[in-house]
């Protein structure tokens, strides 16, 4: 069942520049579906453009088979500089999508440590973001995003500015995370790795217009523990194919 | 760190006094009558009575600057319309050469309270309005689309990200404001007329009592420098950098 569906849609900046053209997409209900494509295919555009954070030029976004123009409560965006307010503490960072939506003070906390805690911050509620690592500032800014329960995470980079060794161990908590709560997910990277390791689905997008060149589906058994995963033939097979067509653009 | 400032404040009195003794030139005390005239001043009454005429004009000044400036420099930040209309004027004002236009207040509005604080006011509204402009504006374009993607409303949006995140700005504004408002209100008191901490240096001048007009001097310094210094302190504590 798809959940989230693109179609026909142009991106024109102010400046002339054609971001995004004629692109076409259907994310599956529950799966995790990544844009992946070199810098300045529009991958990021076409997320902020789903996201209703900024406006298309042409096309349609369709969110539950419902035509949409703005954000809305069933998606949440987790930011690739993290987007937290610098003077508050994480309980509030947290809880703070809940708080613009008036839930009261008492109730929106209570959700927001469960988050907290299923993230791996317990302990953490009273520091503030500049007390911790990017790993763990992207543990804050994903956790405010399932506090508000939206169906639907969109995650821009979410890794970009995460070390090397925390990044593998965000992934992994991630993917568990997610089938848990049975997100649908649409993911931007640049990291064929991180794509083929983490996604059902991934979308490899040509830059300047992007344009969706390839679809491909890796075929890689999620039952299998982290390190498994990544010596399987069908992971390697998949992280080669990729290299394949996106080598032509770099 | 403390042992360094003080040896330095040490060298710096130190060189004062061998220079003033040396002698220099006629108009130039040591330290260490300067400190006596200062002791004098303040036991006398003098120099109390006259920071009570100073500090007035100056706090009533940048009083109606914090309140009013802020205002404006917010507007500023949150509208175009506002920002259209005022920005040409706080930048013509930060540029303007200030000791030529207070002549000019001394003929519109004579040589009285309301001059001073005038003067006051020209010198520390540009800084305190821009800053607080720059604090609105400057918000991280990141965290209004957050507050978006969570369908914040506009008010929202300014109540709990923009003002918050531009109050660091608009606090150094205000301690910058001050700062400038110190410079205001000396000029004011040599060039309009000779009151408190102005009168003080041009009639000791006058009567050639150099060790007082050089604590007269000295003390002013001393009191901006220290009050610039606590605000800072201050600032750093409600405003942790990041």
């Amino acid at each position: 069942m798809t959940e989230v569906e693109v179609s026909g849609i142009r991106k024109i900046y102010d400046n002339g520049l054609e971001a995004l053209r004629d692109v076409n997409l259907a994310f599956p209900k529950g799966q995790l579906s990544t844009l992946l494509g070199p810098s300045g295919c529009g991958k990021t555009t076409l997320l902020k453009i789903i996201a209703g954070l900024i406006p298309r030029s042409a096309g349609e976004v369709l969110v539950k088979g419902k035509p949409v123009d703005g954000p809305g409560p069933e998606r949440a965006f987790v930011f690739q500089d993290f987007a937290l307010l610098p003077w508050a503490d994480v309980l509030r960072n947290v809880a703070f999508g809940l708080e613009l939506r008036g839930v009261p003070r008492p109730e929106r906390e209570q959700v927001a440590r469960r988050f907290i805690a299923e993230v791996g911050l317990k302990g953490f509620e009273s520091r503030h973001p500049n007390q911790l690592s990017g790993g763990m500032r992207q543990r804050v800014g994903l956790a405010r995003a399932l506090t508000v329960d939206a169906d639907i995470i969109l995650m821009d980079e979410p890794f970009s500015s995460v070390d090397e060794q925390t990044r593998r161990k965000f992934q992994e908590d991630l993917l568990v995370l997610l089938r848990q709560h049975q997100k649908t997910v649409i993911f931007v990277t640049h990291s064929i790795e991180e794509a083929a390791y983490l996604s059902d689905q991934i979308a490899l997008l040509s830059p300047r217009p992007g344009t969706v060149s390839k679809i491909v589906r890796p075929e890689v058994d999620r039952s299998k523990s982290p390190d498994e995963i990544r010596r399987d033939r069908n992971y390697l097979d998949t992280v080669d194919e990729i290299w394949g067509i996106l080598r032509q653009y770099v | 760190m403390r042992g360094w400032q003080l040896a330095s404040f040490a060298l710096f009195f130190g060189l004062w006094e061998l220079a003033g003794r040396w002698p220099l030139s006629a108009a130039f005390p040591p330290a260490s009558q300067t400190g006596v005239a200062l002791w004098q001043m303040i036991q006398d009454g003098s120099l109390p009575r006259a920071y009570l005429i100073t500090l007035q004009p100056l706090l009533i000044g940048v009083a109606l600057c914090a309140v009013a400036g802020i205002t404006f420099g917010v507007g500023m930040g949150l509208s175009r319309a506002v920002e259209w209309l005022s920005l040409p004027v706080f930048i013509i004002l930060q540029a303007a050469p200030m000791a030529a236009i207070i002549p000019l207040l001394t003929y519109m509005y004579g040589i009285g309270l309301t001059s001073k604080v005038l003067a006051v006011i020209m010198l520390s509204a540009p800084v305190i309005v821009m800053n607080s402009y720059k604090g609105i504006r400057n918000t991280n374009p990141s965290l209004l689309q957050m507050c978006r993607s969570f369908q914040g409303s506009r008010t929202q949006e300014i109540v709990k990200i923009v003002l918050p995140h531009a109050a660091a700005l608009i606090f150094t504004g205000l301690r910058l404001g001050l700062a400038m408002g110190f410079i205001g209100i000396v000029i004011a008191e040599l060039l309009i007329t000779p009151t408190g901490i102005g009168d003080l240096i041009t009639y000791n001048s006058s009567v050639a009592d150099y060790p007082k007009m050089f604590a007269a001097i000295g003390s002013i310094v001393a009191v901006a420098a220290v009050s610039l210094h606590l605000l800072q302190r201050l600032e750093l504590r409600l405003f942790p950098r990041d």
